[in-house]
Order: structure tokens, then sequence, then C-alpha cells
């Protein structure tokens, strides 16, 4: 590096005097390995929107559970394509998940013993989604539950709220 | 006309001699540029010690594993024939299959079953390169790629469940993705990415078939083709000590 500095070269400001200056290569080399590494934070960046979908063609997590008078006092039904047990009990309506919260798996309302179950690893639940038995780590989530402006049961399944709100009939 | 004679003419063409640009492999020479000289060969060694090849009750493995793989490879491109990656075809073209296409159940099951098999070939060839100390230096980069095409394995098998679309594959899948969303941070976010979406529906059927039948097999491919080059690279098959000592 000391050949920089020749009598020959022109003057050469302060800053880049031999110490100081930045050999050619170096600086080229750097410059193009910043801008690759740019552009490929900016390719992964793009790749994960590209693979993450905007639009879901998948049921609505809000939906219409029809009018309360379907669900009779003491009674658990189960909603197929919502995967939702809406529960009747003399104080009113609460929706609870049907998915168990261990593997996913969707559970089974058993009336002959009261109990929710789940066929994959036999979870069991009780009807207001309280864990009786594991390897489910936690209780059945229990879902948002409104009146329509026509009177009809609104299930917001990506709302969950406390296991003792109950919606009053 | 006899066949060597035939064979002979045939090496005296311009086309035979501008494709094998050498004599007949009869020296020791001519068989090691057979090898150097060849594109599916390059990687393989030129000389194995005998006793590397003696045939022992834990042998073979790795090659089974290889074998099982070209099988994977061959009758899957042929189930890609008639198999839609979409929900309302993806059972009835598994069905299909199996009672309809010639020679479709045949195909099916040995893919099917070689699958199965392959994990368990992996799985011994795992074993016994552990036990047999095949880790040790100079292999562990090549042990690091082993594990690699072990996991490789297990995904092509996992991805390769979901497709006949039947009610085994769509919990097995709907499980084993909520495996993963244990995950902490990340877990619910690659979920969403694999399965491109909250449920397992349309997109998942179709990501899972695009990682089966494209990414993971040349993931595969790439890893296989660098695990054998590094068996010759790191000094052959490995020899217990005690047949090294003896002359050879």
């Amino acid at each position: 590096m000391s050949d920089a500095s020749d009598s020959s070269t022109p003057a050469v400001p302060p800053s880049l005097q031999a110490g100081n200056a930045i050999p050619r290569r170096d600086f080229l080399n750097e410059i193009t390995l910043g801008a690759l590494g740019v552009a490929g934070l900016g390719s992964v960046a793009v790749t994960y929107q590209f693979f993450s979908p905007n639009v879901l063609f998948e049921p609505s997590p809000t939906f219409r559970a029809g009018n309360p008078d379907l669900y009779p006092v003491h009674s658990v039904t189960f909603l197929q394509d919502q995967q939702v047990y809406i529960v009747r009990v003399p104080e009113g309506f609460y929706a609870v998940s049907a998915v168990c919260t261990h593997l996913g798996c969707v559970t089974q309302w058993k009336p002959d013993t009261g109990m929710i179950a789940c066929p994959c690893h036999g979870s069991k639940f009780q009807a207001d989604g309280t864990k009786i038995e594991g390897p489910a780590p936690r209780p059945l989530p229990h879902f948002a539950i409104s009146l329509t402006a026509d009177g009809e049961l609104l299930v917001d399944k990506l709302q969950s709220i406390k296991s003792e709100q109950v919606l009053k009939a | 006309m006899t066949v060597h004679s035939a064979l002979q003419q045939l090496r005296e063409t311009k086309v035979w001699k501008s494709i094998f640009r050498r004599g007949p492999a009869n020296t020791n020479r001519t068989r090691s540029l057979a090898v150097f000289g060849n594109l599916f060969l390059h990687w393989l060694p030129v000389k194995v010690r005998e006793k590397s090849l003696r045939v022992r009750a834990s042998y073979y493995l790795g090659s089974i594993s290889f074998l099982l793989f070209i099988v994977l490879f061959v009758t899957g491109i042929l189930l890609m024939f008639y198999y839609h990656p979409a929900a309302p075809h993806a059972y009835r073209d598994m069905k299909d299959l199996q009672f309809v296409v010639s020679n479709g159940v045949f195909l099916r099951n040995l893919h099917r079953l070689a699958a199965h098999l392959m994990v368990f070939a992996v799985f011994c060839h795992m074993f016994h390169v552990f036990y047999r100390g095949g880790y040790k230096p100079p292999h562990e980069f090549n042990w690091v790629v082993g594990v690699v095409l072990l996991l490789v394995t297990l995904f092509l098998s996992y991805t390769g469940y979901l497709l006949p679309w039947d009610q085994l594959a769509f919990w097995a899948v709907t499980v084993g993705t909520n495996i993963i969303s244990a995950m902490p941070v990340v877990g619910n976010k690659i979920r969403f990415l694999l399965l491109g979406g909250n449920i397992v529906g349309e997109n998942a059927l179709l990501r899972f078939y695009v990682l089966h039948v494209v990414i993971l097999p040349l993931i595969a491919f790439l890893l296989i083709g660098i695990h054998f080059w590094r068996v010759q690279k790191d000094g052959g098959l490995t020899v217990k000590p005690k047949d090294d000592d003896g002359k050879e």
C-alpha cells in the first residue's frame, strides 16, 4: 500500500492518503456485497409476501347460528360447518369451540356421559369447555356470542371471551 | 459376426469415439479414466477396498435407501400422470389409480411401500453409521448432510401423506401442522404459510403437492450427490480399524 504515495502522483487530499484510503478493490467488493445483501433481503421479504395469501376461501369466522329458539334449555348443539358447540343453559347461551386444544382434532359431544371427547388422543371436556382430562393443555375456548338486530345468534370465532360470560336468554 | 467383434466395430465408429474418449477399460489406468470421465460415476471412488465390500448383516443400507429413492422417483413421476392436486379430484384420482387405471394399484402400492421402507432403511443406515462411529472425523460433515437427508426423507413422507386426501391424510396433517404451531413465536406463522390458510384445504393440498414433487426431491437429489461425493473425498467407505491393520 506504500506504493500509493508515489512521488509522481498528483497531490492527494489528506483524507484519502495511505492509511485512510480504502483500496478500490475492497471498495467495489463492499459496494457489490452490500447491494447483493439488500437485494437478497428484499427478495426474502417479497417471497414471504407472495406465500401469504391475501384472500382466503375459507368459511367466515363470523357466522349466524339461527334463531335462539332453535336451542332448547340444557342442550349442546354441534354446528358441523363451523366446528362450534352452541350450549343453552338456564342462564342463557354460550359458544364453545369444538376444536381440541391439543392438536386440532374436532371433538364430539357425548350426551350419554355429558362430556365432550376428542377422538384423536382422548382428551375430555365438560360441556362448558372445562378440561376433565388431558393431553389437552387448555380448556376449550368460548367465542363471543351476541344477537343480531333481527334476533339471530351471531358467533365471532376471532374473539375469545371469558367462560363466565353468558348471553342472557 | 460375434458380439465381441460387433462391439469392437462399434468402438471404432466416430460417434462412439466422440462420446467415450478412451480405449477399452482393460488396464487400471483406463478403468480409472472410465470412472473419472463419466458424469454419473465421477463421484464414486475409482478403487474400493475389498474388505469394505464384504457383506455384513448391516451392510448396503445406504445403497438400499438410494435404490428406494430411485423407485419412488420413477413411480412418483408415473403417478403424477393421473393425479390432480385439487380437492374434488385428488381422492377420486387416488381411487381411480387403485381400481380403474391399468397397473395403477401396483404403482401406487409400490410408491407407498417404498416410502415406508425408505424411512425404515434411512433410520437403519443412520443407526449403522452411528454405532460404527461413522460420524467421527473426517466424516463429520457427511454425517450432518446425512441428518439433513433424514429430515428431507421425513418431510417427503409427511407431504406425500396428505395427497390421497382421505380422512387419514386430513387428520394426520391437521395434527402435524398443529404440532408446528406449538413452536414459540413463529409457530402459527409457519403453519399459516405451510397450509396457505388457517385450515387444511385446497391451498394446503397444492402446497404439499409442490413440496412433495418438486422442492423436496430437488433438495434430496442435491444432498445425495454431495453425500456420495463426500464419501469418496473423506477417504472411502469406513473399514473397521482391525481390518485396516492387516495388509491389503
